[in-house]
This record gives structure tokens, sequence and C-alpha cells, in this order.
């Protein structure tokens, strides 16, 4: 079975391992800004929520590309943007309902989570557990791919079938 | 049973590989106008600026696509179809036959009636041709003259200005990207541009082009307010019109594009449209209209394929959205951005740092958006608005700190994965 990452904001402490780690993963260096995932804070709750990329069925990104740099890794089911493909026109970004893909001004291209091949950084990272690297049954991530159908436009391939693994 | 699909842009493209997707064993012909095999025009300022080399343009990245999904691609201009014979005309006097087809010819340039402006020297940017023969011309010093600031005309303005030549932009709206963005966002690109070195006219008119045999600069550019302008080179974006010339005589209804259902069918049996040249459903409206845009041409070419194959899909509407990179000032806009009646909105100003956003709310939901100088997470507007999720009490709080942005998407589209 396909794996997917799984998301439990309840266990997230905002020590932001996880994108440091990301960030260390691929662009060799420790400075969040860089990282495909997110801690936000809800400063009124005291809480952290965070949030990277589904790898959703839908593909949003994928189908938007105008010269096919985001390819889906067989393996992992990951949307995977090749670099030297992306010319940086931003459409992914904006056709990406979770808006999970975004613009790196300094490379001229786009970063997105490519779960690190299989063996995702920010998983290893985390002290908490908030985020792990799980067989892909019904983890939160399934939960905002059901949102996400909301925005469907069609697909045949649609929607939130809670037992399909990411990238079906 | 055989489709043909006339035009290899995205809108055919997509088709082509859904189509070869849902039904394994039907022929698939593909055909395309221009010589290259198919690209995306999207991708031409990326190639005009150097970053990538023709291929880079193409629209599958592997060589053999077409031959590995079995799809016949031939090149060839359509003149004509005969809906009684289920035929189509190609310029070479050949015919080809179909059962079903989608018409996916997207859109031409278009110039206005101003004199001197058939001078074939003077270029659209809509081809790969286009884009060789301002590549050639653009020199370091070489001046200039860009007609029209659409939002095509602001993303290729990028790539000119970076081959060194002098640039002029004379647009005829009060600001630039007048149909994506409003006064203060259009303005403040407008001041980018100027900042960059790049000369910015609005509200104004080309009247009348003169060339001249024995000076340089070669023309001699006459502006409704009465200014005389010189340039080397023009090049005119100043709109695009869906291509339907091929149409005349077929029954295929059109009215400033081809005509089409919610399952992308046109008034003649059998023959669907897609992509720029087809009037397709708009999200936030539910009416008709060219969208002109690729995400839309690709979501037309997936729902038309679907429906050709037999599988009964309705169009929901395309929402209409850009995203810009002039100069290195990014924008985007995403449907109603100029707001709705008895609507509402939140708006956010730094002028000294060029950015800017603005949500436009129909009682609790997003409707529209403008951003300017956003590049982290931009798709959670396009989610807002399509799922048109409600905001609630986050709505205030977005109207008194519209940066609440991503907070409010979480709380409100995401809560289901909050505790
Ligand atoms: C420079 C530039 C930058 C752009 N940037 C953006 C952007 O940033 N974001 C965005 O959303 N959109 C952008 N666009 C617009 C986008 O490229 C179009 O919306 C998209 O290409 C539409 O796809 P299509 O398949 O409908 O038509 P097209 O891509 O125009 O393809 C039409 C095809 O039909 C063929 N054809 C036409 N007539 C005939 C005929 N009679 N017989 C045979 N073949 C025929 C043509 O040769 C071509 O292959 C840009 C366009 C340009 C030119
Ligand atoms: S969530 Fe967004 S970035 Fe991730 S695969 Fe889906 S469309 Fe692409
Ligand atoms: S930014 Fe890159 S990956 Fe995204 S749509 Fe454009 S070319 Fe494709």
């Amino acid at each position: 079975m396909q794996k997917s990452l799984n998301i439990d904001p309840n266990k997230c402490t905002g020590c932001l391992q996880c994108e440091m780690a990301c960030a260390y993963e691929l662009e060799g260096s420790f400075n969040p800004a860089h990282s495909r995932i997110k801690i936000f804070h809800f400063e009124e709750q005291g809480r952290f929520v965070p949030y990277t990329c589904t790898q959703c069925a839908e593909a949003w990104c994928l189908h938007a590309c105008p010269v096919d740099a985001i390819k889906m890794d067989a393996t992992t089911g990951a949307k995977v943007v090749d670099e030297a493909t992306c010319v940086g026109c931003k459409v992914c970004t904006i056709a990406c309902p979770f808006g999970t893909v975004n613009y790196n001004q300094s490379s001229g291209k786009v970063i997105k989570c490519d779960l690190c091949g299989g063996d995702p950084a920010c998983a290893k990272a985390c002290p908490t557990e908030a985020i792990t690297y799980v067989d892909a049954n019904w983890t939160g991530l399934d939960k905002m791919r059901e949102w996400a159908a909301k925005t469907d436009t069609g697909t045949t391939t649609a929607a939130a079938k809670p037992s399909a693994p990411a990238g079906h | 049973m055989k489709h043909v699909i006339v035009g290899a842009g995205p809108a055919g493209v997509v088709a082509s590989g859904i189509l070869r997707k849902l039904r394994a064993e039907d022929e698939i012909l593909l055909i395309g106008g221009e010589p290259e095999p198919p690209y995306s025009r999207m991708a031409i300022p990326y190639y005009l600026i150097g970053n990538v080399k023709e291929e880079g343009t193409y629209l599958k990245t592997d060589a053999d696509h077409y031959k590995k999904h079995r799809i016949d691609y031939l090149q060839a201009q359509v003149t004509k179809i005969d809906p009684k014979k289920k035929e189509l005309h190609l310029e070479s006097g050949k015919t080809a036959g179909y059962d079903k087809l989608l018409l996916a010819t997207g859109a031409f340039p278009i110039r206005p009636p101003v004199p001197g402006i058939e001078d074939p020297d003077i270029t659209g940017c809509w081809t790969l041709a286009d884009a060789r023969l301002i590549a050639k011309r653009c020199k370091k010093g070489t001046k200039v003259l860009q007609m029209g600031a659409g939002f095509i005309g602001c993303i290729i303005m990028e790539a000119i200005a970076a081959t060194g030549v002098e640039l002029t932009i004379v647009e005829m709206g009060d600001r630039m990207v007048p149909r994506m963005m409003n006064e203060t966002c259009g303005n403040l690109i407008k001041r980018w541009c100027e900042k960059k070195g790049i000369t910015v006219h609005t509200s104004t008119q080309v009247t009348k082009i003169e060339k001249r045999k024995d000076k340089k600069p070669r023309y001699l550019i006459h502006t409704k307010d009465g200014q005389q302008l010189e340039a080397d080179l023009i090049i005119a974006s100043t709109g695009v019109a869906p291509a339907l010339d091929y149409l005349k005589g077929s029954g295929v209804e059109t009215d400033g594009g081809i005509l089409i259902n919610e399952h992308m069918e046109t008034s003649v049996a059998d023959i669907y449209a897609a992509g720029d040249c087809a009037k397709g459903r708009d999200f936030s409206t539910g009416g008709y209209e060219v969208q002109a845009i690729q995400p839309t041409a690709t979501e037309h070419g997936r729902i038309a394929a679907q429906n050709m194959a037999g599988v009964q899909t309705p169009h929901p509407g395309s929402l209409n959205m850009n995203v810009l990179d002039t100069v290195g000032l990014i924008s985007s806009s995403f449907g109603q951005w100029m707001g709705v009646e008895g609507g509402d909105h939140a708006e956010l100003l730094d002028e000294e740092n060029f950015r800017y956003l603005r949500l436009e709310f129909k009682d609790d939901v997003l409707v529209g958006a403008q951003a300017l100088g956003l590049t982290q997470h931009v798709g959670v507007l396009r989610g807002l608005i399509q799922t048109e999720t409600h905001l609630g009490p986050w709505k205030e709080k977005l109207k008194s700190d519209p940066t609440q942005l991503m907070s409010a998407y979480l709380a409100k589209a995401q809560a289901q994965t909050l505790p």
C-alpha cells in the first residue's frame, strides 16, 4: 500500500524541526523559508498546524503545467516538479486549491513536497509524531482531499475515495 | 470510432491523452496548424528570455509521446468542415473523416485599425515563429514599442526588457492589465515598470504608424494625446480573437467564440469545442464566455474528451484566474476580482513595497481576489472561491487584517482536519 503523510495538529508543539529538516533535505540550509511544510500558529488558541501538499489525486498542479514539468512518482504517488523542465510560469501555484505549490523567486522555479522519495525528512524530524508517514487509509490528508473534491471540475478519477491511496 | 481533434495546443493535446486513456481501441487524429511539435504558447516568454530552448516549450517532454499513445499527429491547416459527410477539408486538398470531432483551434492575435499597422515587420507575440523573430531583432539598445499591456503584454514585457532593449509601452486603458486588476493594482504595476526603466504611456492609443526609409529608427508612431514616439521594432499585443474562419458554412454556431453547452457540445451533433476558441461556462457567473487562459483550456480539453468518450461529464464552469510576473513583480487575480453588487471587501495596500491584497466577498463567501507580491499559498484563493467556503466570523477578521488569509483558510476550509 502506498504511504501518505499523516498530520495530527493536536500533537504539534510548534518546534519547527520539520521545517528545518525539510529545508535542509532539499536546499541544504536550515532556512525554514525554503521548507515545503509550514507550521501555522493560531495565536489566540495557542495552537500549531503543520501544513503541506496532500499529493492529491486530482493533481491540479500537474494538469495545469504547460510544459509537463510535474510528474507522478510511480512508487510514492508524489507529484514531483522536475526543476530542469519547469519554466517558472507559476500557473500551478494558482491551480492548486490547497496553495501548496509555491514560487521561489531566487531560483525562478516552483517548489512543493516530493515526499523525499519515500522517506520524508519532516516525519523523521518530528519529535511528537504530529507528522508520521503511514499506510494511507483515512489520514487527515484524506479529509483535506475530500474538501478539495468540491473544487472538482469534472474529473472521472475524482474525489475522496477514503481507501484510495494518493495519486490514483 | 475515430476521434479527430483540430488544434494541437493545450486543449487539444490534453483531450487526446484523456481520449486514449478512456478509449483504448479508438483511432485518434490530432491536427496542428503550426510546423513545430505541439507546444505551449505560455512558455514563449521563457524561450524569449533564454531560460529554455524551443524544445522546452513543447507540451510533452517525451518526443515519442504521441506515437507511444497511438495518437496520430498531422501537421495541416483545416480549411472547412462538412458535418453532413463528417469530413474535414485540409489546405492540401485532402480530406479526413471523423466520428467525433473536437474543435480546439485556439485564438489568433488581432490588431486595431491603425494606419500603417499592416506592415509585415510589425509582429505579434503569439507563436514560436513570432518569438524567433523577436529574439533576432531585440538587441541591446534597440528601441522597441509594445502596443498593449494586457495580461499577455505584461508577461512578455519582462522577456523583452531582459534583452537590453529600450522599451516603451502604449496602453489604451488607464492602467496596466485593466481587465484583471483594479486601478490601485494596475497603477502599482505601472509604477513598478517605470522603476525598472520601461516607459509606460497609459490612457492613450497609437493612431498612426509611419515607416521611414531614410531614417533610423524606422518607425515614427503617433499617439492620440499628440506624442511622437520612435521605434526600431513594434510588437503588437493588442488582444486575440477565436479562430473560427474554417467554420463558415458548417452550421456550427458562433458568437465571438464557438457556442457550447455544459457538455462541451456545439450546435452540430458529434462536434465539440474546447479552449480559447470556445465560449465555455464561467464558474463565477454561470454564463458562457471566452476566458482565453491555459488552465481553462486544459479543463475544457479534459471534459470535452470525457464526453466524447461517452463518459457524460457536465462542466460546472472554469474559474477565471491569472498569475503574472511583470519584470519581477508577481500579481494574480481570481474570479470576480472587481467585486459584486451588494458585496463587501477587504483590502491591504503597501505602496512602498508593492504589496496589495484585495478580497471580494458575497455574504461570507470569497468570490474574487487580487494580489500583488504574494507568492506563498496563492492557490488557497482559488480553493476558497471554488469551494464556496463560508468564512463565518473569519470574514470580519480578514476585513481588519487580510494577511490572516492562511489562518482563515485553515480554520474554515480545513476545519475538519483540525482538532
Ligand atoms: C506569450 C503568451 C503568454 C501566455 N501566458 C499565459 C499565462 O501566463 N497564463 C495563462 O493562463 N495563459 C497564458 N497564455 C494564453 C494561453 O497560452 C492560451 O490560453 C492557450 O494556449 C489556449 O490553448 P488552446 O489549446 O485553446 O489554443 P492554442 O494554444 O492557441 O492552440 C491552438 C492550436 O490550433 C491550431 N489551429 C488553429 N487553427 C487551425 C486550423 N484551421 N487548422 C489546424 N490547426 C489549427 C494552432 O496551430 C494550434 O496548434 C499566453 C499566451 C501567449 C501567446
Ligand atoms: S495538493 Fe496541490 S501541490 Fe499537492 S498534488 Fe494536489 S494540486 Fe499538486
Ligand atoms: S511553474 Fe513550473 S511546474 Fe508550475 S506550471 Fe509552470 S512550468 Fe509547470
